[in-house]
């Protein structure tokens, strides 16, 4: 208590110097010369100069000659001649209200403004609040007539399945070349059982490294012709491992607003200032950079990234590489390229998107896939410049923190890259099967193209949407059911997570691959014309 | 929980301050350098911006023959190590042709299933004829075989909970469902030492995070009525949710969780709990299902159970068990389900089996066994280290064994010495732990023999006369050397 008084005395004596000063002005006090000479020191008068003191030691006097002389002087003030002297000449009132006035203020101004004292909370009241808290249930309600229950397949995902012991003709699986039940790939992998087990039983950091993992790095990064690449043990932690790993707190990151979850999840990680351009739009996304670096000198000294996906997954659009790799040379960004959907599919020999453009492969700086589709394995690859590469393998968190891919997946991966290179014709198959059901789904009731006519997901969206999400979301389910139910064809609506910022319209997609013939495709389209009539009625 | 000593600290610290010096006056010289070359890529910034792979360049790469060493067999107790080989800088390293036969404590093997298994692996092969390796499709498409709806109910059944959703990773499990459970309003407060996957699934789901003292219920204690007092930061309002997340066994420490002291706290609190089992289940408990059946905890008293079958059951892998309306919402929402390739079928088989000959439903009592075997030589090998003077950390029980190592210097040290004794061991350090509390990992597996245990800790005891020595003296001499020596003896290396 003693220290918190002390401040607020000193500043009442701070004050009463001014405040003496200015009454004795108003009120022409006769003692002025002597007080003064008194309490100023620093005035010197012609008979007795005072010594000289320090600042510290003056106003000490100062204290204790108010302490003991300032209250009888009022008194006098009030009593004495004072007041007869104030009336006696004429001051005008004015004067003194003003002078009051200062007085007031100079008060208030000394004191010291009240706040509230700060209690914290007591151990009850903290035992209180904890009683009273009621938190929200783990997860919301279900809603009825949620579709929880996906069809469950009793063989291969190949081009024909079987769900419910019914032989299905499917569409619903990223099977492109058709390599699954592939005999080669299936001996390959066996032996590979045989000698390393299931899983790795590590990190890669820790002994997870096998030597099939070398070699589908090296087997990789040979096939597209980049000098390194990096093996990750999941498809979708790939690119959200990827894109932390390069752009960090304060870097520039230019991305299409159709990506789909696993990169805004990794653009969420990365915490960059992300931009969102239209979806493939290139003129929108001219327009962004040139906003994001005009005038802005900053820009140059930190990263900037574009990050685009070759087949989008949510529409079935292809990024038009060649513009994007203009515009990135004009601006300077770098381009991180997520080719999932599009690896061992677009190009003369499966090489991707850049094959397909013909860029030169060196110009996107990072490449990213996984191989859940084309190459009928698991995992996800990262590909680029060595120094690219070689960064990832201790920053990249999805790459150090996880175990790595199952021996066997990556002799798949290899056997199913050597096939694509023995077999180029497998790409011609799929190329002509993507055609004919483009062809013949182009007059579908209800339902509209929106695809790329090069890509093998053919994704359909309502022609009139509902304007809700998730009532078009039901239509298409119930189209897809439909035609599982009665026609045997499996296909699939795009469902979306809750976590989802993807604002694209939902559609049908289905999945082309190598390995479907004249006769599903024809299946699958006559079905869908049939279905989609019916279900779509009213919305036609 | 660690004790740094204060000389040790020092030391450390004196080292990598070494290594800092040396590595700024490299950079330094590399810059003159540049700078009369000309430079090629003009108006990028460069993609490792400044100091942020100094670690790497300078530091890593002097020892990166430590880490990442390819094998070329089944990660079982005894592996062929790959040798490799570098010409005078440790930047690149080459592969050879020739492998070394090392024992393995290094992987995380728990039961032995990492080999060819007289029972699962037939079963595997069959269904990778059956089903190929992979679905090319997600779960909610056409990613769901009968394998993987079999697998769902087995975990559920192994685990004691009403259901269960799989995943074809155990790190995308952690750092996609997080986001699916809570979000922006709810609060996650996380050990300080939980694995990089719920701290990356905690970030990317927008709540608050708050973290607690490592394994210290009374610490978390105070956290929660500080927070539930608190409310939101702000706006003040009350939490929607408070999600504790803890392991089961930290795969850094070997230490077990306090669950029940844990789990009493946030009954109390109405927190709902979090609990990773990637490296328990299976590994631990009378029967293998992990930490709450060794220390007694009921189930139903955890809300949701996470683990991985990337360890105990030589496959890949997590998954997530909880009451039904939870994996309900999971199915439904998470995207890891949604929108990820479906687990591998062969590696679905692989964990099915697994289970089943651990709950000894295969017809022999050979999970028993190897439940037996992995706590017995947990126990024998932790407490012959300790023995030693090893300063081990962990718990009883645990097949995780850190020895604490500190020094940047012990670290290639010991790795290599063991190396050429044919044990292999990890080092780890930076980032998988603090910068300060690098240390050897030892992980014990039910397929290492009594003989092979013994021979490992011959050779520790070897490597602990070789290297142990300078730092025990105390002469702060020795001390200085040893890292200068590692210095000169790492070779000149090219600078970037």
């Amino acid at each position: 208590m003693k220290a918190r008084s002390l401040p607020i005395r000193s500043s009442v004596l701070r004050c009463r110097v001014p405040v003496r000063i200015c009454a004795e002005y108003l009120f022409q006090l006769p003692r002025w010369e002597s007080l003064s000479s008194d309490i100023l020191p620093s005035v010197p008068t012609p008979q007795a100069a005072p010594p000289p003191l320090t600042p510290l030691r003056s106003r000490r006097r100062v204290a204790s000659l108010l302490s003991t002389i300032s209250l009888p002087r009022k008194f006098a003030l009030g009593h004495g001649h004072g007041i007869a002297v104030v009336f006696g000449v004429h001051i005008d009132g004015h004067l003194v209200v003003e002078g009051l006035l200062i007085v007031v203020i100079v008060f208030q101004l000394s004191r010291k403004s009240y706040k509230p004292p700060k209690k914290p909370l007591s151990e009850k009241e903290i035992d209180e609040l904890c009683d009273e808290w009621e938190p929200e249930p783990l997860c919301p309600p279900i809603k009825e007539g949620a579709r929880i229950n996906t069809p469950m397949l009793e063989s291969a995902a190949g081009p024909h399945t079987t769900i419910g012991g019914k032989e299905v003709v499917n569409f619903a699986s990223a099977n492109y070349l058709g390599l699954i039940g592939n005999e080669k790939i299936i001996d390959s992998c066996v032996g590979s059982l045989e000698k390393y087990g299931v899983g790795s039983c590590g990190p890669r950091g820790f002994y997870g490294t096998i030597d099939v993992h070398l070699d589908c790095e090296a087997k990789i990064a040979k096939f597209l012709g980049t000098p390194d690449s990096i093996l990750y043990s999941y498809g979708i932690s790939t690119i959200f491992s990827v894109i932390p790993a390069f752009c960090k707190k304060g870097d520039i990151i230019v991305a299409d607003e159709g990506v789909h979850w696993a990169v805004q999840n990794g653009l969420h990680l990365s915490r960059s200032t992300v931009v969102y351009f239209k979806h493939n739009d290139m003129a929108s996304l001219a327009h962004t950079l040139e906003k994001l670096t005009r005038g802005n000198k900053r820009a140059e000294k930190i990263r900037r990234y574009i990050v685009v996906e070759s087949i989008y997954q949510n529409s079935g659009q292809i990024a038009p590489l060649d513009e994007i790799v203009r515009l990135k040379e004009k601006y300077r960004f770098r381009v991180i390229l997520e080719e999932s959907h599009s690896f061992g599919v677009l190009g003369r020999s499966g090489r991707g998107l850049a094959e397909h453009y013909g860029v030169p492969i060196d110009k996107i700086d990072i490449i990213t896939a996984g191989m859940g589709n084309a190459l009928a394995t698991d995992g996800g690859f990262c590909t680029g410049s060595v120094r690219v590469v070689d960064h990832q393998r201790l920053s990249s968190s999805g790459y150090v923190f996880s175990a790595s891919l199952p021996p066997y997946l990556a002799t798949a991966a290899v056997s199913a890259v050597n096939y694509l290179e023995e077999n180029p014709s497998v790409l011609a198959n799929l190329r002509s099967n993507i055609a004919l059901l483009h062809k013949e789904l182009s007059d579908t009731p209800g339902l509209e193209i929106s695809s790329h006519v090069l890509s093998p997901i053919i994704f359909l969206k309502l022609k009139k949407s509902t304007a809700s999400t998730n009532t078009d979301l039901d239509l298409l389910e119930t189209i897809a059911e439909r035609i599982l139910k009665e026609d045997s064809v499996f296909i699939v609506a795009s469902k979306r997570s809750t976590l989802d910022k993807c604002k694209l319209p939902v559609g049908i997609r289905l999945f082309v691959s190598a390995g479907h013939t004249e006769s599903d495709i024809s299946k699958v389209s006559s079905s869908l014309k049939r279905v989609s009539a019916s279900v779509l009625s009213d919305y036609i | 929980m660690v004790r740094l000593p204060y000389t040790t600290a020092l030391t450390t610290l004196f080292s990598y301050g070494l290594l800092f010096a040396f590595g700024q006056l490299r950079d330094f010289f590399r810059q003159l350098i540049d700078w009369f070359k000309a430079n090629d890529v003009k108006g990028y910034a460069p993609i490792c911006l400044g100091l942020e792979d100094f670690y790497v360049r300078r530091l890593y790469m002097r020892i990166q023959d430590c880490f990442g060493r390819p094998i070329a067999s089944a990660p079982d107790s005894w592996f062929d190590v790959v040798e490799r080989y570098s010409n005078g800088s440790d930047k690149t390293l080459k592969l050879t042709s020739n492998t070394s036969r090392c024992l393995n404590l290094g992987s995380y093997n728990y039961l032995g299933f990492a080999a060819a298994d007289e029972y699962c692996t037939p079963l595997v092969i069959e269904s990778l004829k059956k089903y190929s390796s992979s679905t090319c499709s997600v779960r909610v498409d056409g990613g769901t075989t009968k394998l993987h709806t079999e697998l769902e109910e087995l975990v559920a059944r192994f685990v004691g909970k009403p259901s269960s959703i799989i995943f074809g990773m155990g790190y995308a499990t952690n750092s996609t469902i997080i986001p699916c459970l809570v979000g922006r309003g709810g609060l996650i407060i996380s050990d300080s030492l939980n694995h990089n996957s719920i701290v990356n699934g905690a970030r990317g789901s927008g709540a608050t995070i708050r973290v607690f003292q490592h394994n210290s219920p009374a610490h978390l204690e105070e956290v929660l009525r500080e927070q539930i007092a608190g409310g939101q930061p702000r706006t003040h309002r009350p939490w929607k949710k408070i999600v504790v997340i803890v392991e089961g066994i930290y795969s850094m420490e070997g230490e077990l969780c306090k669950l029940p002291e844990i789990i009493a706290v946030c009954k109390k609190y109405k927190a709902y709990t979090y609990l990773d089992e990637a490296h328990s289940i299976g590994a631990v408990g009378q029967s293998g299902r992990g930490v709450c059946e060794l220390l007694g905890v009921d189930p139903a008293d955890v809300d949701i159970m996470m683990g991985t079958f990337t360890k105990s059951f030589g496959s890949c892998g997590g998954y997530i068990a909880a009451s039904k309306e939870i994996i309900q919402h999971l199915k439904l929402s998470c995207p890891a389900h949604l929108y990820a390739t479906s687990m591998s079928p062969p590696a679905v088989q692989q964990v099915i089996s697994a289970i089943k000959v651990i709950l000894g439903e295969d017809g022999s009592n050979r999970g028993a066994q190897k439940l037996v075997r992995i706590r017995e030589n947990s126990n024998f090998f932790r407490s012959e280290l300790t023995k030693m003077g090893f300063e081990v950390l962990g718990d009883n029980d645990s097949p995780i064994m850190p020895i604490m190592l500190y020094n940047p210097a012990k670290i290639p040290a010991f790795s290599r010495e063991c190396l050429r004794q044919k044990v292999a061991i990890v080092t780890v350090a930076f980032p998988a732990t603090p910068l300060l509390l690098a240390r050897v990992r030892i992980c014990i597996s039910a397929s290492h023999t009594r003989e092979d245990l013994i021979n490992a800790l011959d050779v520790s005891a070897f490597v602990l006369c070789r290297i142990f020595f300078y730092s025990h003296t105390r002469k702060g001499i020795l001390i200085l050397i040893v890292p200068i020596f590692v210095i000169i003896h790492s070779g000149y290396q090219q600078s970037w």
